[in-house]
């Protein structure tokens, strides 16, 4: 396997720092040096400062993860608390990591 | 065009103009002012037109911009849904008018895990209120959430406070929904909007489709709580208000020829009254369409407009009808003094007559009108419902201040008392018109069963149709 880094390009839209948006950072940034270690980039946007971006990946609920890369683009939406979850959206095979 | 986009009524209620004719009338001035109005119906009500509309005539007419919120269509479709009724989106959006932003969820491309709330729409909402200084904005139709989201409680919560949030910012908003059963909506947005309430509904009967609107609520304000039929056609969205308008219309003395001399002669001297309305009945071929013709003619001598409702033959028909007898009215038709509006009564239920009717007069103008014939609406509803229909139609007719003439025919074993009794009682003047076999010959005979207000003949008159039209034999008076 290619060991190209950033396989997974991750996109997380916050407004403002709150306490939700913080704790999906956190959790964020916790799974994938946990499972993706060297294989992802996170990008964080936040809509207050730039809120023309929310368009573009129709984004509605905040937080909001969007798997940009590998495509097909997935979202995951909330604090990301539920780790199985985010990596069953992330379509990240825990066997793999 | 600019015309005060708010009133204060006496209610002390402001008001947001929709522009939507019929609509402003029956809420007494429009939607609230600076809150959220439910607007509900089924599948293909007419809630993302009337919607539509309220934001192109707030642009177009009242100087406030708008945004549009749609969950369901992307904004090339409803633009193109909306294109048909001269509504032109991009246009506006280029203008800075409108902004149209499509609100898109994938239940399949979303994972749900742990707290989230909304703030990504209002952001976008914030955005392009921002971008254009919007005053009005339309959601259409945002109960979608429902089916692209699994937490109902966290989307509720955020339903409220986005509806709190644009009363905040003083909006007035229209949202959209889908009827439930036996509930105005299927997710019980009535709950939380609930300033005013708009039903829509699209009835068929007998395979003839009726629109209706209804005012279900409006706090703090008077309004019609009919169901108001209304029309979707080229022109958009109209409603037309049925309330009965009462007897508040000014009775005029001025009279006007009846195109017969002699029949003036009969009515007095001088004709009908200018916004009265006349009933010519009769069985088939007594002469009733010449008759209306040759008043078609003398409105048109006159300069005045002439708007003419054909049920029976076709307008080209008609004039070449008249022609032999004498009365041309196809220079008035060239000018644009005479208009024909040919119709098969089947084609539509009664109400949308009704309303199409209502909306050429007020788009044409006519200081006079013909219906012709007026027995050609009992095929799409009840004696009742015709007469009620009437009654709005010659209410509408006298307030406007147009001179209606409604030629009925008149089944041959029936007298004439018998079947006219309900529609004469509407009228002001009714005429009568037989064809009787008198020595072997048949003769044709006219005469004035009421006029109201002015002495008239009580004499059965015989008359002739000649080549120059209608003459009456014994010379009239």
């Amino acid at each position: 396997m290619s060991s190209s880094q950033d396989d997974f390009v991750l996109r997380l839209y916050v407004a403002g720092q709150t306490p939700k948006c913080l704790r999906a950072f956190t959790n964020l940034k916790r799974i994938c040096e946990e499972y993706l270690t060297n294989r992802y980039r996170i990008e964080m946007i936040d809509l207050l400062l730039d809120p023309g971006l929310a368009r573009g990946d129709q984004i509605l609920a905040v937080p909001t993860l969007v798997r940009r890369m590998p495509e097909p683009v997935k979202k995951i939406i909330g604090d990301l608390s539920n780790t199985q979850r985010v990596l069953a959206g992330l379509e990240v095979s825990v066997g793999a990591a | 065009m600019q015309q005060p986009h708010s009133t204060l009524t006496r209610h002390g209620i402001p008001k947001a103009a929709t522009g939507i004719q019929g609509l402003d009338e029956i809420t007494n001035g429009g939607l609230p002012l600076g809150r959220p109005t439910l607007v509900c119906g089924g599948a293909g009500s007419g809630k993302t037109l009337l919607a539509a509309s309220f934001l192109v005539n707030g642009a177009r007419l009242y100087g406030e911009p708008g945004v549009l919120m749609t969950f369901e269509e992307n904004g090339d479709e409803i633009a193109s849904d909306v294109a048909s009724f001269g509504f032109d989106l991009p246009a506006l959006v280029d203008e800075g008018k409108l902004f149209v932003d499509y609100v898109r969820v994938e239940r399949s491309e979303i994972e749900e895990t742990g707290e989230y709330d909304l703030e990504g729409l209002f952001v976008r909402l914030d955005h392009a209120i921002r971008s254009t200084g919007a005053k009005r904005i339309v959601l259409d139709t945002i109960e979608s959430l429902f089916s692209g989201l699994n937490d109902a409680n966290i989307l509720r919560a955020e339903l409220r406070r986005l509806f709190r949030w644009l009363k905040d910012r003083n909006l007035t908003a229209i949202i959209t929904a889908e009827r439930g059963e036996g509930t105005l909506t299927r997710h019980g947005l009535e709950e939380y909007v609930s300033d005013a309430v708009i039903l829509l509904d699209q009835r068929v009967t007998e395979q003839v489709s009726t629109r209706r609107l209804r005012v279900v609520k409006y706090r703090g304000s008077h309004h019609g709580t009919n169901e108001y039929p209304f029309l979707i056609d080229r022109d958009g969205l109209s409603v037309l208000p049925v309330t009965s308008l009462g007897l508040e219309h000014d009775a005029s003395d001025e009279r006007i020829s009846s195109g017969v001399r002699e029949l003036d002669r009969m009515l007095g001297g001088d004709g009908y009254f200018r916004g009265s309305t006349v009933l010519v009945s009769g069985t088939a071929g007594t002469g009733k369409t010449s008759l209306a013709a040759h008043f078609a003619d003398a409105a048109c001598r006159r300069g005045e407009r002439v708007l003419y409702f054909l049920f029976e033959e076709s307008p080209n028909q008609l004039v070449r009808n008249m022609r032999s007898i004498g009365v041309d009215l196809k220079p008035w038709v060239d000018t644009g003094l005479l208009k024909f509006t040919a119709e098969r009564s089947s084609r539509a239920g009664l109400e949308t007559h009704l309303a199409s009717m209502y909306q050429s007069v007020r788009n044409f103008r006519p200081s006079v009108t013909i219906v012709d014939a007026v027995t050609n609406l009992l095929t799409v509803g009840s004696q009742n419902d015709v007469h009620a229909m009437l009654m709005r139609v010659i209410d509408f007719l006298k307030v406007s201040g147009v001179t209606g003439l409604f030629s009925s025919l008149t089944a041959a074993d029936s007298s004439h008392e018998e079947t006219q009794t309900g529609i004469s009682s509407l009228m002001d003047t009714w005429i009568a018109m037989t064809v009787d076999e008198v020595n072997r010959e048949r003769q044709r005979f006219l005469r004035i069963l009421k006029s109201r207000g002015m002495a008239h003949s009580n004499r059965v008159h015989s008359f002739a149709i000649t080549d120059n039209g209608l003459r009456l034999t014994d010379g009239g008076g």
